[in-house]
C-alpha cells in the first residue's frame, strides 16, 4: 500500500491539512485530494503551465512540485483569484477581451499573468509574451490573451 | 433554402456580449472531464506497446491483479468482439469496429509505439501505475514501415494482411474493392476534369514541385480523458471531453455491444479538439472496468500518450505540376496525393484532394491520391483535414508560377478566381462565394500595399479552401416568466458556440443576448446533435436556434390572440413583441416578449420552442493571408513579423469569436510551417513525445495577428453564416514559405520549415 502523509498549508487564504501520498505533486494533491479541480493538468511535465500556481507569491508548475513541499506554505490557485467584491480585473478583462476558447489554458494564464502584474504592474506587449511564454494556449493564437493583460494592467 | 435577412437590420447579430460561460471559466469552477469525483472512484491506466509493430503472442495480468489496491485488469479479449461491419465515425468518415475495438486496445497485433495493449483500474493512481509495471506482454516484433511511399512498396511489410486496395470517385462515399494482393494502400482516389495533357501543351510555363509534410497534432492542451460509471441496471454514464457526446454514446455503445438507450453521455467541457476529441480512446475503457468493478472508473491519459498514440494528421507525400500562359490564365494542373492513414485506413487524403485546387478555376485537371497504413498512430481530424498539406503544395506552385510570369501574386490569383457558377476539378459547382472578395481585400489591405524593407525579409501570400458542414442539430427553447429563454443544446462549446448560438435565439426574438441561458445537455435531454467540429456548430446550432424561436413565436402570436380575444392572422410577431389589432378605443395592442412571458401561466401554461436541422450543405469559406518574415541565416530560424488573416464568414456572428477562431488557426497553421513535427528512429518510436520538444508555437513567437472579417452572406442559412473555424489553418504554411522565397531566393518544400531544415538549405554542403 502507499504511504500517506498529513500536510499543512494555506490554500487560497484558508488553512488546511489534507492527506497526500508520498508520491503526490501539489497538481495531483489540489485535484485528486482536495478537490480543487481549477488547476488543470496539460502536460504534467513543466511545459505547459496549465497547472500554474502561486506559493508563496511565486509562480511555479504545481505538476513540479511535490505536495509535501507545500507545507507551511501558502498557495493561490484560479479559485482563489476573485475577492468578496468580485472578479479581479485580470478575470474580467478575460471575459471582455474575449481571451479564451476552450478555456483549459485560462487558469493558468490568469495565475501567470497575476504573477507578472504583482512583478510587472505595467508591462510592455514583449514583456507579456516572455513571461507568458511557459504557458500555451492552443486556440487563441495569443493576441486577445496579451490584449487582455495589457488591458488587466491600465485598470 | 431561407432567405438571409438585410444585416443591418441586426440587433444582437454582430454584437459582442460576454460569453455565458465565461465567469466560470474564469473561476476554475467549470468542469471538464477529468474534473469528474465520485465517491469510491478508481483511477485508470494503460499499458501502451513500446514496439511500433508487433505480434502479441500472450498477455499475462496475473502478478497485477494480484496487486493491493488493484480492482480490474482488461485486455482486447475482455470485449464482445466485433464483426467486419462498419460504422459511423462523424463527419461522414466511417471505420470497421473491429478497427476501432483494435485501437482502442490492441488485438492480435500492435501497429504504432504506444498502442494501448491493456488497461487497469485501481484505487489510487500511483497504484494503477504500479500495477502497468506488473503485467506481462511477451511480443514477436515485426519489422516496422516508417516511410509512406516504402510503404505502398510490394515488398513491403503488410500491416493487415486482409487489407485490400479500395477505389473511390469522392472523399465521401464508399467505392469497389480493385486490389487482390495484401497491401498497405487501403485507398486510391482519382478525378479528372477536362483533359490535363492537352493543358499543359497549351501552358507557356508549366511548373512541377515534390513536397513533404509530417505528422503533426492538433496539440489541444488537454490530455484525453474518459470517465464512466455502469450501474447494476445495465445503464452506462460517460463523462468525457469529447466534440461530440452523440458520437461517444454511439461507438462506445457499439464497442460494448448494448443499445444507445443504455448510454448516457453527460456534458463537460472539452479543453480544445481540432478534429481530435471525435473518436474514442478511453471510454469503452472506463465503462468495462466500471462493469468489472461496480465503481465509478476515471481514465485520464498522459501528454506522451496524447502524441503517441491519438490525433495526428498525415504525414504526405505531394507532386503538383501547374500549367499557364504567359497572361497568368491556368491551363492545367496535376495534383499527385500520397497521405500516411497511420495504423488503420482513414487519412483525409480525400478532402485533401478534393480542396487542392479549390480557390481557382482550372479547365483541366487531374487529381489522383493514395491512402497508406503505416505504423504510426491513427490519424484523427484536424481543423480542415487534409487541406492544408495539399494547398501548401499547390499554394507554393502557384506562388512560383506567377514569380515566373513576374506577374503580382495576388493578381495572378485574381485572374484565375472560382467564383458562383464555377466547377471545381471534382464536379462540384459553387454557390454564393466570397473568394473573390477576400482576395480583393488582400491585395488592397495596407499590409499588402506597404513596402517591407531590411535584409532577409520577406512577404508571402496564400489562399485556403475549406468545405465547412452543415448536418443535424437540435435545440429546445423553454420559456421563462421573467421574459428569459432557457436553451438547450447538444454541441460542445469549444470556443464560444454558447453565445454564438443564443445569439441567434436573441435575434430571432427580438430580446438580449443576455436574456438567454444557453446549456449543453446530456443525451437524453436534447434531440440529436453532430459534432462540434466540420466548422458546423454556430452554422448548424445557430438555425436550430432560429427555428426554435420561429417556433415560439408562432406559439406567442397564438397566445396573444387568445389573451387579446382576436383572430389569429391578425397577430404578428416582430420587434421584440407581438402586436394586433386596434382595441374599441382604437390603441393599438401590442406586448413586449417579457411582458407576455409574464402572462403565460395564467392564459394557458408555459411555451417550449423545438426544432431539428438537418443541412446537407454549408457556405464554403476561403482565406486569404499575408506574412512578413525575417530569416536568420545563422540560426536558420524563420520569425513572423507581421501577420494579417482576410476571411469570409459569412456573417460574423460574434466577431470577437470569429476573429479568435481565424487568430488560432493561424497559430496552428504557423506551428506546423515551422516547428511541429513527429521524429521517429529506426524502431519507430517517437523521439519527441513531449511539450518541450513537440514545439508548439508560445506567445513570444507571434505578434498580434490582424484580421480582416468579410461578410459574403451564406444564402443557405438564415442569418448568413458561413463555418470559419477551420479555413484558417490552412493558408499559413504556404504563405511563409513563400515569404521565405521572396526574402532569400529559397523554396521551402519540405515542412516544417524549421531551423534545422532551413540551415540543411543555407549552409555549404561539408563533403
Amino acid at each position: 500500500m502507499t504511504d500517506r502523509m498529513i500536510v499543512s498549508a494555506t490554500i487560497n487564504g484558508e488553512p488546511l491539512e489534507f492527506l497526500a501520498d508520498q508520491r503526490d505533486s501539489l497538481l495531483e494533491a489540489l485535484r485528486e485530494r482536495i478537490g480543487l479541480t481549477g488547476t488543470k493538468e496539460g502536460c504534467n511535465d513543466g511545459n505547459c503551465g496549465a497547472c500554474s500556481v502561486l506559493m508563496d507569491g511565486r509562480l511555479v508548475n504545481s505538476c513540479l512540485v511535490m505536495a509535501a513541499e507545500v507545507e507551511g506554505a501558502d498557495v493561490t490557485t484560479v479559485e482563489g483569484l476573485a475577492t468578496e467584491d468580485g472578479l479581479i480585473p485580470l478575470q474580467q478583462a478575460f471575459l471582455e477581451e474575449a481571451a479564451l476558447q476552450c478555456g483549459i489554458c485560462t487558469p493558468g494564464f490568469l495565475v501567470a499573468a497575476k504573477a507578472l502584474l504583482d512583478a510587472n504592474p505595467n508591462p510592455t506587449e514583449y514583456e507579456a509574451r516572455y513571461w507568458l511564454a511557459g504557458n500555451l494556449c492552443r486556440c487563441t493564437g495569443y493576441d486577445k490573451i496579451i490584449r487582455a493583460v495589457l488591458k488587466a494592467a491600465e485598470a | 433554402m431561407v432567405a438571409t435577412e438585410k444585416p443591418d437590420s441586426y440587433q444582437v447579430v454582430g454584437t459582442r456580449p460576454i460569453r455565458h460561460d465565461g465567469t466560470d471559466k474564469v473561476t476554475g469552477r467549470a468542469g471538464y472531464g477529468a474534473d469528474y469525483q465520485a465517491a469510491g472512484m478508481l483511477f485508470g491506466r494503460v499499458l501502451r506497446s513500446p514496439h511500433a509493430h508487433a505480434r502479441i503472442k500472450s498477455i499475462d495480468t496475473s502478478k497485477a491483479e494480484a496487486l493491493e489496491g488493484v480492482r480490474g485488469v482488461i485486455t482486447n479479449a475482455d470485449f464482445p468482439q466485433p464483426d467486419d461491419s462498419q460504422v459511423e465515425i462523424g463527419e461522414g468518415a466511417t471505420t470497421s469496429a473491429r478497427w476501432m475495438l483494435d485501437n482502442v486496445l490492441a488485438g492480435e497485433k500492435v501497429l504504432y509505439t504506444g498502442h494501448a495493449v491493456a488497461a487497469v483500474a485501481a484505487i489510487d493512481p500511483h497504484v494503477a501505475e504500479d500495477a502497468l509495471d506488473l503485467i506481462e506482454v511477451e511480443y514477436e516484433v515485426l519489422e516496422p514501415v516508417m516511410d509512406v511511399r516504402e510503404a505502398m512498396d510490394e515488398n513491403a511489410p503488410v500491416l493487415h494482411e486482409f487489407l485490400r486496395t479500395e477505389q473511390i470517385a469522392s472523399a465521401f462515399g464508399g467505392g469497389e474493392m480493385v486490389g487482390a494482393k495484401p497491401t498497405n494502400v487501403a485507398k486510391f482516389l482519382e478525378f479528372k476534369a477536362g483533359d490535363a495533357d492537352a493543358g499543359f501543351e497549351e501552358a507557356d510555363v508549366v511548373v512541377e514541385r515534390e513536397f513533404t509534410t509530417t505528422m503533426a497534432h492538433q496539440g489541444y492542451i488537454e490530455p484525453h480523458n474518459g470517465s464512466a460509471f455502469y450501474n447494476k441496471d445495465g445503464h452506462v454514464t460517460i463523462w468525457s471531453s469529447t466534440q461530440g457526446a452523440f458520437g461517444v454514446r454511439d461507438m462506445t455503445a457499439g464497442l460494448l455491444q448494448v443499445p444507445v438507450s443504455q448510454v448516457t453521455c453527460e456534458p463537460v467541457e472539452i479543453g480544445g479538439g481540432f478534429g481530435g476529441k471525435i473518436g474514442i480512446y478511453l471510454e469503452p475503457l472506463a465503462a468495462l472496468l466500471s462493469k468489472q468493478t461496480g465503481k465509478p472508473v476515471k481514465f485520464t491519459m498522459t501528454r506522451q500518450a496524447v502524441l503517441e498514440a491519438t490525433g495526428p494528421t498525415s504525414g504526405t507525400y505531394m507532386r503538383v505540376k501547374v500549367g499557364a500562359k504567359n497572361d497568368g490564365t491556368l491551363t492545367a494542373a496535376h495534383v499527385y496525393l500520397v497521405f500516411e492513414a497511420g495504423a488503420y485506413p482513414g487519412s483525409p487524403m480525400g478532402a485533401g484532394a478534393m480542396c487542392a485546387l479549390a480557390p481557382y478555376q482550372v479547365p483541366n485537371a487531374h487529381v489522383e491520391g493514395y491512402d497508406v497504413v503505416l505504423n504510426k498512430p491513427k490519424v484523427a481530424a484536424y481543423r480542415a483535414p487534409g487541406a492544408p498539406a495539399s494547398e501548401y503544395a499547390v499554394e507554393s506552385v502557384m506562388d512560383e508560377v506567377a514569380q515566373q510570369l513576374e506577374l503580382d501574386p495576388m493578381d495572378f490569383r485574381l485572374k484565375n478566381a472560382a467564383v458562383e457558377g464555377s466547377r471545381r476539378p471534382d464536379g462540384a459547382v459553387y454557390g454564393v462565394i466570397g473568394n473573390e472578395e477576400v482576395m480583393e481585400v488582400v491585395k488592397s489591405s495596407e499590409h499588402y500595399r506597404s513596402e517591407l524593407q531590411g535584409e532577409n525579409r520577406g512577404r508571402g501570400v496564400a489562399m485556403g479552401f475549406w468545405f465547412n458542414v452543415g448536418m443535424e442539430s437540435s435545440a429546445y427553447a423553454s420559456v421563462n416568466a421573467d421574459g428569459t429563454v432557457s436553451l438547450s443544446l447538444g454541441s460542445a462549446d469549444i470556443g464560444g458556440t454558447r453565445a454564438s448560438i443564443a445569439m441567434q435565439l436573441a435575434e430571432t426574438l427580438g430580446i438580449a443576448a443576455e436574456d438567454v441561458k444557453p446549456q449543453v445537455v446530456d443525451t437524453d435531454s436534447v434531440g440529436y446533435t453532430m459534432v462540434t467540429g466540420g466548422s458546423r456548430t454556430t452554422f448548424a446550432g445557430g438555425w436550430a436556434a432560429y427555428e426554435s424561436a420561429m417556433d415560439i413565436r408562432r406559439q406567442l402570436e397564438e397566445r396573444a390572440a387568445a389573451i387579446w380575444d382576436v383572430d389569429r392572422e391578425q397577430v404578428s410577431y416582430g420587434d421584440g413583441g407581438v402586436t394586433g389589432p386596434a382595441d374599441d378605443d382604437g390603441n393599438e395592442r401590442s406586448m413586449t416578449f417579457k411582458e407576455l412571458a409574464g402572462q403565460l401561466a395564467g392564459s394557458g401554461g408555459m411555451i417550449q420552442g423545438r426544432a431539428d436541422v438537418n443541412s446537407m450543405e454549408a457556405g464554403p469559406a476561403f482565406a486569404g493571408h499575408i506574412v512578413d518574415v525575417e530569416v536568420d541565416p545563422e540560426t536558420g530560424k524563420v520569425d513572423i513579423l507581421r501577420y494579417t488573416a482576410v476571411q469570409d464568414a459569412g456573417t460574423a456572428i460574434h466577431p470577437s469569436y470569429v476573429e479568435g477562431q481565424i487568430q488560432g488557426g493561424v497559430a496552428q497553421g504557423v506551428g506546423m510551417a515551422l516547428t511541429e513535427e513527429y521524429f521517429y528512429d529506426d524502431d519507430g518510436r517517437m523521439l519527441n513525445s513531449s511539450l518541450l520538444d513537440y514545439r508548439m508555437p508560445t506567445a513570444l513567437d507571434l505578434p498580434m495577428i490582424e484580421t480582416h472579417i468579410v461578410e459574403v452572406p451564406n444564402p443557405g442559412h438564415p442569418y448568413g453564416v458561413r463555418g470559419v473555424g477551420e479555413v484558417p489553418i490552412v493558408p499559413p504554411a504556404p504563405a511563409i514559405a513563400n515569404a521565405i522565397a521572396d526574402a532569400i531566393g529559397l523554396r521551402m518544400r519540405d515542412l516544417p520549415m524549421s531551423p534545422r531544415a532551413m540551415l540543411e538549405e543555407l549552409l555549404p554542403d561539408e563533403d
